[in-house]
């Protein structure tokens, strides 16, 4: 067996490529969280919350409707999007003209509310959630098994990344979008509704959250604290690629989870601390993030 | 017992005067109708977010980390009595120099950015420092340090009496806000909140900015640590809960709730939040809910926390809050 | 000075009576049920516990030498700090007499050192850590229901006797994990097996994957899982997505039927484990099982909930004995006393305050095997107590004259 710094080569490829899974949900979720940053000047600490709910309606509608898994990747975000243009309406819009900590506040006290709620009324041990017929299975890549499921979810992401980041640098809508972050009022002179285009960014991003959430679903289980236990992250996430940039998000997503695979075979318990180090770091030397505009 | 704290001054009874004398014959006449152990944890995270709110109230600076402060200092007075033998004033003592130092290194580095980097950065560290918490060996990881002897406070008041521990921590509580009392009303204090206004001014008229925010920070660590330290010598115990960022959270819903930049807010949130614990702890997930609901009204309807509505109320009968 | 003279003598009043705040017996026994019930493990111990405290408190009648028992319970959330906070109010300040359940180690230790120092009494079910009969023992503090060595060890020795000859640890990364994966390491050893190694995962930890593929890269027979709860159930899930089932074999060294329960038999057929309780073992065990299913919406109780049952009124019998409730003399009452009922046929307290009772070897049945939710055990072999727990000469409690 090759080896390479001790560690057998096989076993360091199905190290990353488990990393490149982990790294799918941050780019996911840092994705909306960016975007929502970019406009809004929100820091949306609900977004674990979010991303739960996302989870928790692909197990309701499949215990309540009989609906399955692909239902639920529609749903979910149709029904938590449209949750957070509710939010956004009535909370989040007072709040625009405030230091954006107080958005920060806010949207900790909604996540503090909905995970209580979720506990409440279901426990913490979490339901399981099964893997959908279509995608059972795996393969067997030589260096590892890997599960058909996982292999979908670094896609799905993938797909949608690049989606939301052709969206907004090569669409008419991007542009009005990139224009409202560098001057509301001179787009909203222009005619362009820019009230609607903040509403319909936040349920955007959040309706992304959900979707992370069903796809997360099958893998770990439908859990009330899946959220709180990721935010914390994928905010580090955020910071690292640079608030508010949307390449960076993605980009920095995967790169921290290949970072965090690798940590797990080196020094598995500092799995959870090295992209606190990684932001403090970047924080220290290039605020704006590795790839924020000068600030 | 130490009573340096009470002024006694002779001088004319304000209304405010008479305010301050009567919330402090409250609080001592509060452990024969209260249990005493709940009123020491109160005035524990109230000392806490006190030292919170110098930095977020005062400079401006809303750090996301207060935590590791708390709790390591914790760790350190716990560790220091236990396994040093230390008597519980020098085991604080060795407490608060430890959050001190820690303040100085991570605040050096913190200070240089501001707003929501600032808070990140301090988030950053303190989850470091939760990392350390949960791999160092003396701080027994998820068991936390336990069996903490209270022992001999200057070698002959005896804490393990629940009045004694009271009015020791009692004694601490209003000696340190007077020390922040102090702070913000001295000189120091004025240039503080200049800098949280306007810091292009501040500097140039001619204030090394970052040394009065380095100070202020430190303070603002040590302070915090000696809330944590006496947490400690109370609880006896010492645990990962206090380094946790929930912790952090914790305290700028306190601080928050009370009132930021007041002088009585932060004890007002700190005791609310308690006693929410307290008195709803059988209730379990019930307590979330209702702290979310209360950061949701307080960042809606009123920025200014229950002391800042208050202020004004009492301001037009005198009262200086 | 008048107000510094004043001060002095509220401070002056407040010390000469400040012995009024401990309390004598108040013509009421009372038990505070101290547990989970909101965290990862309110499901096998939780609300079940306060059942079966109740269940308990029934079946003496409600009353002991004519003092009405009362149970309070409260949530510790799995923290030290709060689980002391309550436990000292309790005890200072409500007149509650002894602790019971205490899950989550560290939970348990801040409980014992308060009830060590006011004399009061603690029945362990739900904590599994050894040391709470050896360093950190107590005359007045009980361990019922298990402990690391009883399962660890327990499962351990059987599978590597069994021919699970290499092991490889995935091990949560705390007091209770370490102390877990120490007790089955030795009992591994001891009958002649390898540790191939093993990776320390954060607590509580959602993603296993990583962790069990170095697992699989290690070439060990055996995955053992020192770790509880929500963690083991993860890790069993995830290495039955990634294929290793196939080629190595999983062993929880500590299992819960609620585990079992939320895997489903598809996925956790199989697995050997060892329990203190079952419910379905003789008629006894089920007649108690269909009461506390009665109030439990159709659960079966956990060996941590039955535990708290055979706990709670083993102590009131004791009361019953002893005609006091005064902690000490309680407590060598409670080691007087024989243990005789559904739990523990032959049930004797040590001088640590461990409980001896049989333990039971089992493997989870396969679906075809299963009659239906809750039928999930197959019992292979009864452990007598003696040799299901730590034999005393290794004890290092310094109640245990040697």
């Amino acid at each position: 067996m090759t080896l390479l710094f001790g560690i057998p080569i096989q076993a360091l490829f199905g190290q990353l490529l488990l990393g490149l899974i982990n790294g799918a949900f941050y780019a996911m979720l840092s994705l909306g969280l960016a975007l929502i940053f970019g406009l809004l000047n929100i820091i949306n600490f609900t977004h674990g919350a979010q991303y739960m709910m996302g989870a928790f309606v692909a197990w309701l509608v499949l215990g309540h409707a009989g609906l399955g898994y692909w239902a639920a990747l529609l749903l979910a975000p149709l029904l938590v999007g449209a949750l957070g243009i509710l939010i956004e309406r009535t909370m989040l819009s007072r709040l625009y003209k405030l230091d954006h900590l107080y958005g920060l506040l806010l949207t900790f006290g909604l996540a503090l509310v909905i995970e209580g709620g979720f506990r409440q009324l279901y426990g913490i041990s979490g339901a399981p959630y099964a893997v959908p017929e279509e995608l059972q299975g795996g393969w067997n890549l030589g260096f590892m098994y890997l599960p058909i499921y996982r292999g979908w979810v670094v896609l799905a992401s993938l797909f949608l990344c690049l989606g939301t980041w052709l969206l907004i640098e090569k669409t008419k809508l991007g542009s009005y979008l990139r224009a409202a972050t560098e001057n509301p009022q001179l787009v909203q002179a222009f005619g362009v509704n820019v009230p609607v285009l903040v509403t319909l960014t936040y349920g955007f991003g959040v309706a992304l959250a959900a979707i992370a959430g069903v796809l997360a679903a099958p893998i770990y289980s439908v859990n009330p604290l899946m959220g709180s236990n990721i935010i914390i992250v994928v905010f580090a996430v955020v910071v690292i690629g640079g608030m508010g940039s949307i390449l960076g998000a993605i980009v920095t997503g995967f790169m921290l989870g290949l970072l965090e695979g690798l940590t797990k075979v080196f020094y598995p318990e500092a799995a959870s601390t090295v992209i606190f180090v990684v932001m403090a770091i970047v924080l220290m030397i290039k605020p704006q993030g590795l790839f924020g505009k000068g600030s | 017992m130490n009573q340096k704290a009470i002024p006694v001054r002779n001088r004319a009874m304000t209304p405010q005067r008479l305010l301050v004398l009567a919330l402090l014959l409250l609080a001592l006449a509060a452990p024969f109708g209260i249990y005493p152990i709940f009123l020491m944890k109160g005035l524990c995270f109230a000392l806490f977010a006190a030292a919170f709110n110098l930095l977020l109230g005062y400079v401006g600076l809303l750090s996301f980390g207060h935590a590791m402060f708390f709790g390591f200092a914790s760790y350190v007075t716990a560790h220091a009595a236990k396994e040093w033998g230390f008597s519980p004033e020098l085991a604080i003592l060795a407490g608060v120099a430890t959050a001190a130092a820690l303040g100085l290194v991570t605040g050096w580095l913190a200070i240089r950015r501001s707003g929501i980097y600032f808070a990140m950065v301090t988030l950053a560290f303190s989850q470091m420092m939760f990392f350390v918490a949960i791999q160092a060996p003396f701080t027994h990881g998820e068991d936390g340090i336990q069996g903490v002897p209270r022992g001999h406070l200057l070698g002959f008041i005896d804490l393990n009496d629940s009045l004694a521990m009271y009015y020791f921590v009692l004694a601490v509580f209003v000696a340190s806000l007077l020390f922040i009392h102090r702070i913000v009303t001295s000189p120091f204090g004025q240039v503080l909140k200049a800098i949280r206004d306007n810091e292009p001014r501040a500097i140039s008229l001619g204030y090394e900015v970052e040394r009065y925010k380095l100070l202020a920070f430190v303070l603002s660590a040590a302070l915090a640590g000696l809330a944590g330290s006496m947490k400690s010598v109370v609880f006896q115990l010492a645990s990962l809960a206090d380094v946790h960022w929930h912790a952090s959270g914790e305290v700028v819903l306190m601080t928050l709730l009370g009132g930021v930049g007041t002088v009585f807010g932060p004890t007002v949130g700190a005791f609310l939040v308690v006693a929410i614990q307290n008195y709803l702890s059988e209730t379990g997930s019930w307590v979330t809910i209702i702290q979310g609901v209360i950061f949701i009204l307080c960042v809606l309807m009123f920025r200014r926390g229950m002391a800042g509505m208050l202020g004004p109320m009492m301001k037009k009968r005198g009262i200086d809050v | 000075m008048i107000i510094k003279r004043l001060l002095m003598s509220v401070a002056a009043l407040a010390l000469s009576t400040g012995l009024a705040h401990a309390q004598f017996s108040d013509g009421k026994v009372k038990i505070g049920v101290l547990t989970d019930l909101s965290g990862t493990y309110s499901d096998l111990a939780g609300q079940g516990n306060i059942v079966a405290a109740q269940m308990a408190a029934e079946d003496a009648g409600g009353k002991i030498n004519g003092m009405p028992i009362e149970i309070v319970s409260a949530d510790h959330q799995n923290k030290a700090d709060i689980a002391s906070a309550i436990a000292r109010k309790w005890y200072e300040n409500e007149g509650v007499d002894a602790i019971a359940d205490l899950v989550t180690t560290a939970a348990a230790r801040a409980v014992r050192e308060i009830s060590k120092e006011k004399g009061k009494i603690d029945l362990i079910s739900g904590a599994a850590s050894l040391p709470l009969t050896n360093d950190w023992c107590s005359p007045t503090g009980f361990h019922w229901t298990y402990d690391n060595f009883a399962t660890g060890a327990g499962t351990a020795a059987s599978v590597t006797k069994q021919g699970g000859s290499s092991w490889f640890f995935l091990t949560a990364d705390y007091a209770f994990g370490h102390d877990l994966q120490a007790q089955s390491e030795r009992a591994i050893k001891a009958n002649g097996g390898e540790i191939k190694g093993g990776v320390r995962h954060p607590f509580p930890n959602a993603d296993f994957s990583s962790f069990l593929l170095q697992a699989q890269a290690s070439g060990a027979k055996i995955i053992g899982l020192a770790n509880a709860g929500a963690d083991t159930i993860n890790a069993i899930k995830q290495a039955k997505e990634f294929g290793i089932t196939k080629s190595q074999n999983l062993v929880g060294l500590l299992i819960f039927i609620t585990d079992i329960h939320s895997l489903g038999l598809e996925t956790a057929q199989g697995m050997m484990l060892t329990t203190g309780f079952y419910w379905d073992i003789d008629d006894q065990t089920r007649a108690f099982a269909k009461r506390f299913a009665a109030k439990m919406n159709g659960r079966m109780p956990s060996m941590i909930q039955a535990g708290v049952y055979s706990a709670v009124s083993h102590y009131l019998k004791s009361i019953q004995a002893a005609k006091t409730d005064e902690g000490v003399k309680v407590a060598d009452k409670m080691r007087e006393l024989p243990i005789k009922d559904f739990f523990a046929k032959n049930g004797k307290l040590r001088p640590n305050g461990r409980m001896v009772h049989d333990m039971y070897l089992a493997q989870v049945k396969t679906p075809a095997e299963s009659k239906g939710p809750w039928d999930y055990y197959k019992i292979l072999r009864t452990i007598p107590g003696d040799e299901a727990f730590q034999p005393l000469s290794e004890n290092t409690c310094p109640l245990v004259k040697k």
